[in-house]
C-alpha cells in the first residue's frame, strides 16, 4: 500500500453529533409517523410495517424521549460550530449562483469530489438547510407539545393547528434532504468512512485544498 | 377526550394483579413493534424490557419538565362564539351507544381525602355555586383540536371550599364509565380548571360528561374526566386509565 497521506475532514464532534443526529432523526420520524397517522391532516397514513412505537402511546414514548436526544445533540452541535468557526469555513459563504451552478453540475454527474475536506455549494446550501429545518422541526414541535406554555411562538406559525402542519411538511423536506443525502454518499462512498474516521487518503499525495 | 382508534382497549373485569401483568405484556407487545424491532434486531426481550424501561423513565422524567414549565398564571387562549366547533366531536374509550346514564336525582358527588368537609354533594348543591364560562380550545393527545364552550364552578373555589389541602400533591377523580385520572396541584388551582355542569349553554350532554366533568384547558383531552362521581385529594398519585397503560402521566399543554 502507498502510504498517501491523510487529511483530516470532520472534527471528532461533528462526527458524533452526526451519528446521534442520524439515530434521533431516525427514532423521531417513525415514531412521529404513528403519531400522525392517530389522526391524519390528509388522506393517507403511513404503513404500519415503517412506524415505531406500535400503538399512539409507545410512538409518543419514542417521540418525547428521543427529542431531548435531538436538542441537547443539536445544541452542542450548533454551539461548536458557530464557537469553532466551523460553519464559517464550512458552510460560507453560499450563493444562490453558486449554488445554481454545482447543483447543474451535480445532476450532469460533473461535479467534482476530489477533495472532502471541502463543500461545494450545493452541499452547503443542502447542510445549512437541514439545519434550518431541523430548527423549524424543534420549534413547531414545541408549540404542538406546549401551545399554551409557547403560545408566543406560537403566533409566528398560525397557532397550535399551523404548527401541525408546518411540522409535517417541515419533516417532509428532511426526510427528503435525508433520501439525497444517502443518495450522494452511495454515488461518492469514500465519504462513508471519513465521517467515522474523520480523514480521508488524499489521492495525490500531500496535495493542498483547492475550492471545488 | 379519550381515543378513538389505536386506543381502543377494554380490560375487562379482571383483578387488579391480572390487570397489571396483562397491561405490562400488552404494553411491551405495543411498544416494541416491528418498527422498533428492525432497530433492535439481534436483541432478546431482555433488551426489549430494558428499553421500555428507559423509555418509562423519559416519561417520569418529562412529567417533572412538564410541572417545572407550567406557568400557574398564564391562561389558555379564549376565543369568540364564532370560532365555536360544529359538532363538538364525541370521544370514549367506549361508543356512543354505551355512554353512562347518570340519574340527575340520585346522583352524588363522593369528597374524600385530604379535604376538611368529606360530605357528599348533589347536583342542585352544585348548580348554586357561583358559575363561570369559558370558549377554549380542546387538544387530543391524537392531535386534533375543537373550541367548545364550557360553563361551571372555577375549580379552586370549590376545593377551598370544600377545605382541600392545598399543599398536597394530587387530585384523583373516579368516573361513572369506570374512567379514571388524576391531576397535579398546581394545575387544579389554574384559573381556567372548572368543574363543569354545562356545555353550549345547555345542561352538560350524556357524551360530554353528564352530570359533571372537569375541563382543563392547559391538559389534554384525556386528563379532563367526564361523569365524575368521586374526587380525592392526595400525596400518592392515583394514575389514571390511559396513563397506567403508556400515555403520558402529566400531559400538559
Amino acid at each position: 500500500m502507498n502510504s498517501g497521506s491523510y487529511t483530516q475532514v470532520h472534527p471528532l464532534v461533528v462526527r458524533i453529533a452526526h451519528w446521534v443526529n442520524a439515530l434521533a432523526i431516525l427514532i423521531m420520524v417513525l415514531s412521529g409517523w404513528t403519531i400522525y397517522n392517530a389522526s391524519p391532516l390528509f388522506g393517507f397514513t403511513f404503513p404500519y410495517e415503517v412506524t415505531l412505537g406500535g400503538w399512539l402511546a409507545g410512538a409518543l414514548q419514542w417521540h418525547f424521549a428521543a427529542m431531548w436526544v435531538l436538542a441537547i445533540n443539536g445544541l452542542v452541535y450548533v454551539c461548536y460550530g458557530i464557537l469553532s468557526g466551523h460553519f464559517r469555513r464550512k458552510l460560507l459563504p453560499v450563493t444562490p449562483g453558486a449554488v445554481l451552478h454545482d447543483v447543474g453540475q451535480a445532476l450532469r454527474g460533473k461535479l467534482a469530489h476530489d477533495d472532502l475536506s471541502l463543500y461545494n455549494a450545493a452541499q452547503r446550501a443542502a447542510y445549512l438547510g437541514a439545519i434550518v429545518l431541523a430548527v423549524m422541526l424543534i420549534l413547531t414541535g414545541l408549540v404542538i407539545w406546549k401551545p399554551v406554555q409557547f403560545y408566543a411562538i406560537g403566533q409566528f406559525m398560525g397557532d397550535y393547528e399551523g404548527a401541525r402542519y408546518l411540522h409535517f411538511f417541515a419533516m417532509v423536506l428532511l426526510v427528503l434532504f435525508v433520501v439525497v443525502h444517502v443518495v450522494m454518499v452511495a454515488l461518492v462512498p469514500r465519504t462513508f468512512p471519513s465521517m467515522i474516521t474523520g480523514r480521508v487518503r488524499s489521492p495525490g499525495g500531500n496535495e493542498m485544498r483547492r475550492p471545488t | 377526550m379519550r381515543g378513538k382508534y389505536g386506543m381502543q382497549n377494554s380490560l375487562g373485569d379482571f383483578s387488579r394483579p391480572e390487570i397489571e401483568q396483562l397491561e405490562r405484556r400488552l404494553f411491551l407487545r405495543r411498544g416494541l413493534s416491528l418498527g422498533a424491532l428492525t432497530l433492535l434486531s439481534g436483541c432478546n426481550v431482555t433488551d426489549a424490557e430494558s428499553v421500555q424501561r428507559v423509555l418509562t423513565a423519559m416519561s417520569t422524567w418529562n412529567d417533572r419538565a412538564q410541572a417545572w414549565l407550567f406557568d400557574p398564571n398564564r391562561l389558555a387562549p379564549e376565543f369568540p362564539e364564532s370560532a365555536i366547533t360544529k359538532p363538538f366531536p364525541f370521544n370514549a374509550f367506549y361508543g356512543k351507544n354505551e355512554i353512562p346514564v347518570v340519574d340527575a336525582n340520585s346522583y352524588k358527588l363522593e369528597v374524600s381525602g385530604l379535604v376538611r368537609e368529606k360530605k357528599t354533594w348533589t347536583l342542585p348543591e352544585l348548580y348554586a355555586l357561583p358559575q363561570t364560562a369559558q370558549i377554549t380550545r380542546l387538544i387530543c393527545v391524537e392531535g386534533w383540536s375543537a373550541i367548545g364552550k364550557w360553563s361551571g364552578v372555577r375549580f379552586s373555589e370549590f376545593l377551598q371550599r370544600i377545605g382541600a389541602d392545598l399543599t398536597a400533591k394530587y387530585i384523583g377523580f373516579k368516573c361513572a364509565d369506570k374512567y379514571y385520572t388524576s391531576i397535579d396541584m398546581p394545575t387544579a388551582l389554574h384559573p381556567q380548571t372548572q368543574l363543569t355542569l354545562r356545555f353550549a349553554d345547555q345542561v352538560l350532554p350524556a357524551e360530554y360528561g353528564f352530570p359533571m366533568k372537569l375541563r382543563m384547558p392547559t391538559k389534554l383531552g384525556f386528563k379532563n374526566p367526564k361523569h365524575i362521581v368521586a374526587m380525592f385529594v392526595t400525596n400518592e398519585n392515583p394514575g389514571g386509565y390511559w396513563e397506567d397503560q403508556g400515555y403520558n402521566w402529566y400531559s400538559g399543554s
